[in-house]
This record gives structure tokens, C-alpha cells and sequence, in this order.
């Protein structure tokens, strides 16, 4: 095999103030290869991939684009020599439609019938279900990442890169993806494929490249290898899986929500509809779902950002706080974490301290009559970063400073630490790497030992299959029976989720007609 | 070699401090080059400007008069901005303010006691208050933006005071001039503080600016504040009210205006059409040059009050326009908003040329 890699770095490098982001890295990738960068959050891959596309430019090393050297100044130029990339968060106006979307995004102009017919063709050739004249708000996130995809494709890309396009989909939806990625590279178009959820790494990849700490650590065949082994060249360490100790899910009932409805909080949101469920102390209950049907308007109606019709609704230990603000449940023991780390559970502006202040001041008695108790703020972020590992330069680095992965650690550490009675968390392990992972699973099995309720919102199966005692799944605004984890199958949950195949189709066209 | 900015990992504190400085010093060489272009003597009228205020004892009183309330103006206004919410009539409220304590003084004319000056004082403040609460009740009820609207109250208080200084609180000895009855010596406070030259004005904006800085570092409320202007999703989340935060900003900043106005008028000792100065204008650029911080606020007060004294001297003795003024203050609020890019990206100089291009652009 003589032909030219696709794509090859050699020695690049990369460093920004203090990190040295990519420390000599070399990575080739044949063409239609499928191949997986793997690395924990801060690994450098994103910056490695930000070189690839354009974005930022490499200090030292070069870049190699079949066989000749290149200098890739921006993301224009990237797609012109045929680099197609999919980010893992959507740049969509949920107010214009697929076309509009699409024709925004590219580089020259095209007519609208021609973009529309090209844009079917495409979607044809790669099995892709979308209508072009469907506006975004209606949409799933699995159909929103597909217009990415086709936006991608219409360029004819000979390499697809793909950061963590799995966290949103559901079971069935990631198959679909994997068909279409398939069919790419069965073409001759490389993927390169950024994950850390290696279980998919090992069904789709043939290769793999893993970063640790900026540097590549192993390149190695995912077919040979398995999660596990995979996941601790990528840690660098032995994975430990989080314990869970015998349950006992016979505590008194501490969080008990009856028949919650609210209208939707803007025209893009979601209608709650008649939710019902309790929890009990030492258990944790889970709550599935594709993101945007619900999830977020749920945790703010269980943490207190908007108010129930009636104090009864929500009661924690036996006592109403439906008309409590975040506050008064705090006060009652619930506390809450949202699933957006930045600007919602923490202030990227603020320190570590202050934030402690934001969520914990009352519970840990840092208020005094209006007054702020600073040096007891202080003590209470050091015991966070300390207890929760964060790996920070101390209370008064900024919040925003920190890594994810970081940044989620300490914002459960903040709410665990207040030992809550009852602890509502989204997305606990969203973006986060696997070692912190691991570790905010570990400190939510303990808190429930100790005889919390805690209930997990998540998109992603399998972090709630590992870690509840009994699961719903919402749907539009709706939440089904409860289940014990035992009793309900993958593929079970992914009908119930829906998605672009179940029962959401009709409701979508629904809305699509009116 | 090209220029290139970066954005920093955080914004820069040293920046933050140093631009309102270099911005003052950047709108002194424009000066220069702006007069001599016009055929002033430009360094002259910068000098006269800027310095001659501040080397000239006898200006110093002219100084501290104007700076005080610009200073308290400024301090109420501050507070919104850290909550980014906007009190753009701020001249509105220091007028209400001020007819506020009028009123009182029209009643107590013939009164004595040393109860008059702090009902006078409340009154101002509480008028003020109430006049900011209007932009609050059309905000948090109807979603109207307060930087329209608090704006558009300052032509409704100019016609308010018009209306009281031609009809009902016209002194009736003032030779039919539009101005009330001058206040009695019950209704003014003293020249200065215990005959120590200290203005009473400028002893109140320190320890309001005291206050302050205690409210901003060490309040919950200051913390709210701080909290809804940074991210208000996540104010939310930590248990604060947004509505509640929009209606105590600018009703605080209100009275502060109020305050000004009350004190002003005790300057003054009455009412007339000259009355409105546009202090309460110029203090929105006096809390964005002392970064809503109290002391640096406190410091921009005097800066902007010496460009209003110093622009009567460079008048004088250079002959520019009346207008400098005006246009220094409003070259630095550009300035200064122009510089704030500093905080957030830094320059980079790139000497290096680029590598060997393989793929042109």
C-alpha cells in the first residue's frame, strides 16, 4: 500500500499560555478510514481538530494533505481542499428552515431550487430522512445534526471530521449514523471520528489515536482492543467502575411530585403535562429522554425557577414547596444541578468562592442578615475542590478557567456537599471526561447511600441503566411509568424516547402543518 | 508584520484599571491635534483644560462642586450597570429630586428647624425613587426597555419643572421671573462642613460611596446584583429575583439622582430654568470611566467635574467654544468604550512571516 495517507500530521504542536495543548503529534489517516481520536476532556483534541479545520494554526510541526504540505489558514480553505466538519454543537436559527440553514452556512451562493435539489440528492445517496422546508424548531436534535451532515456533505469532503456526534441521539439514531458514516467511507471519504464513549469506538473505527495530556499515548486497531482496556490507555490508570452497594429502596418517600403541568416558557420550549413521580431516600431514579423534549423545563420546575400552580404539587420530606423559589426548596433540603454548566449553575465570570455563595449560601450559613460571610464561602470551595479533586489554582480562580470536566465536578460538589435531602441533577457527566465521570457517579451512589433521593436527567442510557434503581423516559413534555432498571430493555427505552421514529413523527407534523 | 488581537483566557484586570486612564490621556492628544486643527493653540487649551483646574487652589471649590453630584449620581447608576440594567434618565430623577425638595420648601417658607433640611432630603430622594420606579413598572410588567424609557421621562420632568416655576411655585417677589423663592437659611445646608473648606456635597458623596462599596463586596444584594448582570439564568437558579433586582436598581439609582437634585438645589437656593445641567447625563460616563467601581467612580467625578471647570477657563483664556466641554466628555465616553476591547483580547504583533503557503486563499 503506497497510496498517500489522506491526511497526516507530523509533530504539531500547539501551545497556548501556560498548556502546552498538543505536544508533538503525529496521526495519519488513510483514505476511507474511519478513525477515532480518542482523549479525556483536555486531552488537546479539540485543538487538534480546530488545526485540521482551520481555526487556530499549528506553532510548529506540518500538515499534510495527500502527500503534499499544507498550510490551512481558515476554515474556507480547510473546505476548499475538502474537510468537511460537524461540531458537536449546532449553529441553527431555530426561526428559518433547513434550506435557509444550509445555504447560510456555504461559501458561494446558490439558487434556491438548485441548493434544494442538490441537498436531496444528497440526502438520498446517505439514506438522510429531512425535509428541506421544515423549519429548525421543529425539529429533534437528531434531525438538527443531520443537517450539519448534509451541510458537510455537500461539499463532497474526502475527510469528515465529527466531534462527539452521539451525545444527543438516541439508540436507533446512532445506528442510523453509523450506516450513513459507513457508506462515506465505503466511498473513500476519511471520518475522522472524535469520541469518548468507546463502546461506539470499537463498533465503528478501525483505528484509533489516543491523546493524553496533549501527547498521543497509543495508536491502536479499536477491533483489537476493548472499551476497557481502551478507556485506561485513554485515563492512564486502571478504570474503576463505580461501586454501588447493595440498595435498599425501602426509605421513606422524600420527593414527591403530583400531577406537574406548566405551560411552555417561550415558543421554542416545552410543555410540561401532568408528571407524577416519587422518590425515596437511597434511591435514584432516572429520567431519559432526547434532549428538547422537556428536560430542561423540568429540572426548573423541580429546582424552583419557575413556580407549580399549587404548593401541594411538589413536596419534599411531607412539606409543599410547589410556590417556593430556588431558595425555599434549598432551605427544604432540594438542591439542584442544571445541565448547563456555564451561565446557569455556575457564573464563568465569578470566582469559585462567589459561585459557592450563588447555591450554598443559607445551607452553609454564609449569610448573615444580608450580609456575606466571605472567609466562610472561601473555606466551603476549598472543601469542594479538595474533597471533589478539582483541578483549579484555588477559590478565587474564575469559574469559567476550568475545564468542563472540572468545572462539573466542583458545581456537584457545591450541591452535594450541602448534603441535600433530595438532589435533582441534569446531565451529570455531560462533556465530561471518563475519569470525572466515573467520580461524580461514585459521589452520587454515596450520597443516595446515605439516604438522599436523587433523580438524574440524562440523555445518555447508559450512565442511567448503570446507575438507577428505576427509570422514566420523557417525551414532548410527557413522562412514562416508571420502570425498575432490570425490567426494560435499550431498545424498549429508544421507542419510548422517539425521537425522529416514534411516536413524535405525527406530533412534529403536527406542528410542521399548522 | 500585522496586528492581531487575541481573546484572553480572562478578562485582564490590569486593563481594566489602565484603559479609563490611557482613555483620558488618548482624548488629551486628540485635544491637542483637534484645537490646533481648528487654529486654537491647542496645547495651551488642553493645558487650560485639565490642568489649570487642578493646580489653581481657588478652582478647587468650583471643582468639588460639580463633582459631588456626578459622584452620587453616579454611584446609583453603577449599580444598575453591574446588573446591566440601564438608567439612562437619571437627569429626569435628579429634577424630581429637586422639585421634590422644592415642594417642601414652598410649605416650611416660614418655618424654622433643623427637621427641614432631612425632610427636604427624603423627600428628593424618595421623588426620585419613585420617578425610576415608572421605567420599572413599564419594564417588568410590559417588557419596555428602561434605556428608552427612563430616557424619554427626562422631557416629561423638563416640562414639570417649566410648568412649577411659570405657575404655582413662582416666587411671587421674582419680578415675574420663571424661578421659585429663594430657599431661607433653614433650607440650606452650611458652605462647609465644620469650617473645614470640605464641601457638604462632596462629604456626603464619600460616604455614600462608602456605602456602596459595602453593599457591592459585601451585601447579598450587592451579590444579586452582580450575579443577574454576569449571567441571569444562573441568578435564577441561585434564588434571585430578576424583576425584584430591575426594580431596586433603578429605584435606588433614582433616589441617588434625587439626592444630587436636593443638593443641588440647596446650592443654588432656588428653582429656575437654568436648573437641569446635565449632570445626570454626564454621570452615565462617569460610572463607565470608574468601571461602577466606588472609588474609581469616585475619581472619575473629579476628572469629569474638572473638564466643565476647566472648560470655563480654556473658554476664557484660549477662547474655544462653550461646547469643549461637552465635546471632551463625549470624545472620552467613545474612548473609553473603544478601549474596553483591551479587557478582553490582546494585541498581538506578528513579526514572523508565514511559512511557505500550499493552499492560497
Amino acid at each position: 500500500m503506497s497510496v498517500a495517507p489522506r491526511l497526516e500530521l507530523i509533530d504539531v504542536s500547539k501551545r497556548f499560555p501556560g498548556v502546552l495543548a498538543n505536544d508533538r503529534v503525529s496521526l495519519s489517516v488513510k483514505p476511507g478510514e474511519i478513525h477515532a481520536l480518542l482523549g479525556e476532556n483536555g486531552a488537546g483534541k479539540s485543538t487538534l481538530v480546530k488545526m485540521i479545520y482551520g481555526i487556530q494554526a499549528p506553532d510548529s510541526g506540518s500538515i499534510l494533505w495527500e502527500g503534499q504540505e499544507v498550510r490551512i489558514a481558515h476554515p474556507r480553505a480547510a473546505r476548499r481542499l475538502g474537510v468537511g466538519m460537524v461540531f458537536q454543537h449546532f449553529s441553527l436559527f431555530e426561526a428559518m428552515d433547513v434550506l435557509e440553514n444550509i445555504a447560510l452556512g456555504l461559501d458561494g451562493s446558490v439558487s434556491r431550487k438548485q441548493l434544494d435539489a442538490e441537498i436531496r440528492l444528497v440526502m438520498e445517496k446517505y439514506g438522510l430522512k429531512l425535509d428541506p422546508r421544515r423549519q429548525i424548531s421543529t425539529l429533534s436534535v437528531g434531525e438538527r445534526q443531520r443537517i450539519e451532515i448534509v451541510r458537510a456533505l455537500l461539499l463532497n469532503p474526502r475527510l469528515l471530521i465529527m466531534d462527539e456526534p452521539t451525545s444527543v441521539l438516541t439508540p436507533q439514531e446512532v445506528e442510523d449514523l453509523f450506516k450513513t458514516l459507513r457508506r462515506l467511507a465505503s466511498e473513500g471519504c476519511s471520518i475522522l471520528y472524535i469520541s469518548h464513549k468507546l463502546h461506539e469506538i470499537v463498533e465503528l473505527c478501525e483505528r484509533a489515536t489516543i491523546l493524553r495530556g496533549g501527547k498521543v499515548v497509543a495508536t491502536c486497531d479499536p477491533r483489537q482492543e476493548t472499551a476497557r482496556s481502551m478507556g485506561e490507555m485513554m485515563i492512564g490508570s486502571d478504570l474503576r467502575d463505580p461501586a454501588r452497594g447493595q440498595v435498599s429502596v425501602e426509605g421513606p418517600v422524600r420527593l414527591s411530585v403530583r400531577d406537574l403541568s406548566l405551560p411552555k416558557p417561550d415558543d421554542f420550549g416545552v410543555a410540561l403535562e401532568q408528571i407524577s413521580f416519587q422518590v425515596k431516600g437511597g434511591e435514584i431514579f432516572g429520567i431519559a429522554g432526547v434532549a428538547g423534549n422537556g428536560q430542561n423545563e423540568l429540572l426548573e420546575a423541580l429546582c424552583g425557577e419557575h413556580l407549580a400552580d399549587l404548593h401541594t404539587v411538589i413536596e419534599v420530606d411531607g412539606a409543599p414547596v410547589g410556590r417556593s423559589g430556588p431558595s425555599g426548596r434549598r432551605k427544604h433540603g432540594l438542591c439542584s444541578v442544571p445541565e448547563e454548566r456555564n451561565g446557569h449553575a455556575a457564573i464563568g465570570a465569578f470566582s469559585l468562592s462567589d459561585n459557592a455563595i450563588l447555591t450554598a449560601r443559607s445551607r452553609m450559613g454564609f449569610e448573615n442578615q444580608g450580609f456575606i460571610r466571605k472567609a466562610g464561602a472561601d473555606e466551603f470551595a476549598a472543601d469542594v475542590i479538595k474533597t471533589f479533586a478539582v483541578k483549579t489554582l484555588g477559590p478565587d480562580a474564575l469559574a469559567g478557567s476550568l475545564s468542563g470536566g472540572n468545572l462539573q465536578k466542583y458545581v456537584m460538589g457545591r450541591e452535594i456537599m450541602q448534603s441535600p435531602g433530595v438532589l435533582v441533577v441534569s446531565q451529570p457527566t455531560w462533556g465530561v471526561d471518563a475519569g470525572s465521570a466515573a467520580f461524580i457517579h461514585q459521589a452520587l451512589i454515596d450520597l443516595a447511600a446515605q439516604g438522599s433521593a436523587i433523580v438524574v436527567i440524562s440523555q445518555d442510557l447508559d450512565e442511567l441503566l448503570r446507575l438507577c434503581d428505576r427509570l422514566s423516559v420523557i417525551n414532548l413534555g410527557k413522562l412514562s411509568t416508571p420502570r425498575p432498571v432490570g425490567d426494560v430493555s435499550v431498545q424498549e427505552l429508544g421507542l419510548l424516547m422517539g425521537g425522529s421514529h416514534g411516536a413524535s413523527v405525527h406530533d412534529a407534523g403536527g406542528i410542521h402543518a399548522a | 508584520m500585522r496586528l492581531r488581537l487575541e481573546k484572553r483566557l480572562e478578562p485582564s484586570r490590569t486593563m481594566l484599571v489602565m484603559t479609563p486612564v490611557l482613555s483620558v490621556i488618548a482624548i488629551m492628544i486628540l485635544g491637542v491635534i483637534i484645537f490646533d486643527g481648528l487654529g486654537y493653540d491647542g496645547p495651551q487649551a488642553v493645558w487650560e483644560l485639565f490642568f489649570t483646574p487642578v493646580l489653581d487652589v481657588y478652582k478647587w471649590r468650583d471643582v468639588a462642586s460639580k463633582a459631588a453630584p456626578l459622584i452620587i449620581i453616579a454611584l446609583g447608576l453603577s449599580l444598575g450597570n453591574q446588573a446591566k440594567i440601564w438608567n439612562i434618565g437619571a437627569e429626569g430623577q435628579y429634577i424630581l429630586g429637586a422639585i421634590g425638595a422644592a415642594g417642601v420648601a414652598f410649605v416650611t417658607q416660614s418655618m424654622t428647624g433643623f427637621w427641614i433640611i432631612p425632610l427636604m432630603i427624603l423627600v428628593g430622594m424618595t421623588c426620585g425613587a419613585f420617578y425610576a420606579a415608572i421605567p420599572a413598572v413599564l419594564r417588568t410588567r410590559y417588557g419596555v426597555s428602561e434605556v428608552l424609557s427612563s430616557l424619554m421621562f427626562v422631557y416629561v420632568s423638563l416640562q414639570l419643572l417649566s410648568y412649577l416655576i411659570t405657575g404655582p411655585w413662582k416666587d411671587p417677589d421674582g419680578h415675574n421671573f420663571p424661578q421659585t423663592a429663594q430657599l431661607t437659611d433653614a433650607q440650606v445646608l452650611p458652605h462647609e462642613v465644620w469650617n473645614s473648606g470640605i464641601l457638604p456635597g462632596l462629604l456626603i458623596a464619600l460616604i455614600v460611596a462608602i456605602i456602596f462599596y459595602i453593599i457591592v463586596s459585601r451585601t447579598v444584594f450587592g451579590f444579586s446584583v452582580r450575579a443577574i448582570g454576569e449571567a441571569p439564568h444562573a441568578a435564577r437558579y441561585g434564588g434571585f429575583s430578576s424583576n425584584g433586582i430591575v426594580w431596586a436598581t433603578l429605584m435606588i439609582s433614582g433616589a441617588m439622582a434625587g439626592l444630587a437634585g436636593v443638593l443641588e438645589l440647596m446650592q443654588l437656593t432656588r428653582l429656575n430654568l437654568g436648573f437641569p445641567s446635565g449632570y445626570g447625563f454626564t454621570a452615565i460616563i462617569v460610572s463607565l470611566l470608574g468601571r461602577s467601581h466606588p472609588i474609581g467612580v469616585f475619581i472619575a467625578g473629579i476628572v469629569l467635574a474638572i473638564t466643565y471647570v476647566g472648560g470655563q477657563v480654556a473658554q476664557t483664556v484660549v477662547h474655544v467654544p462653550n461646547a469643549t466641554a461637552g465635546l471632551f466628555q463625549a470624545l472620552l465616553l467613545f474612548a473609553i468604550l473603544a478601549s474596553d476591547l483591551l479587557v478582553r483580547y490582546r494585541v498581538r504583533i506578528n513579526v514572523s512571516s508565514p511559512p511557505k503557503e500550499g493552499q492560497r486563499s
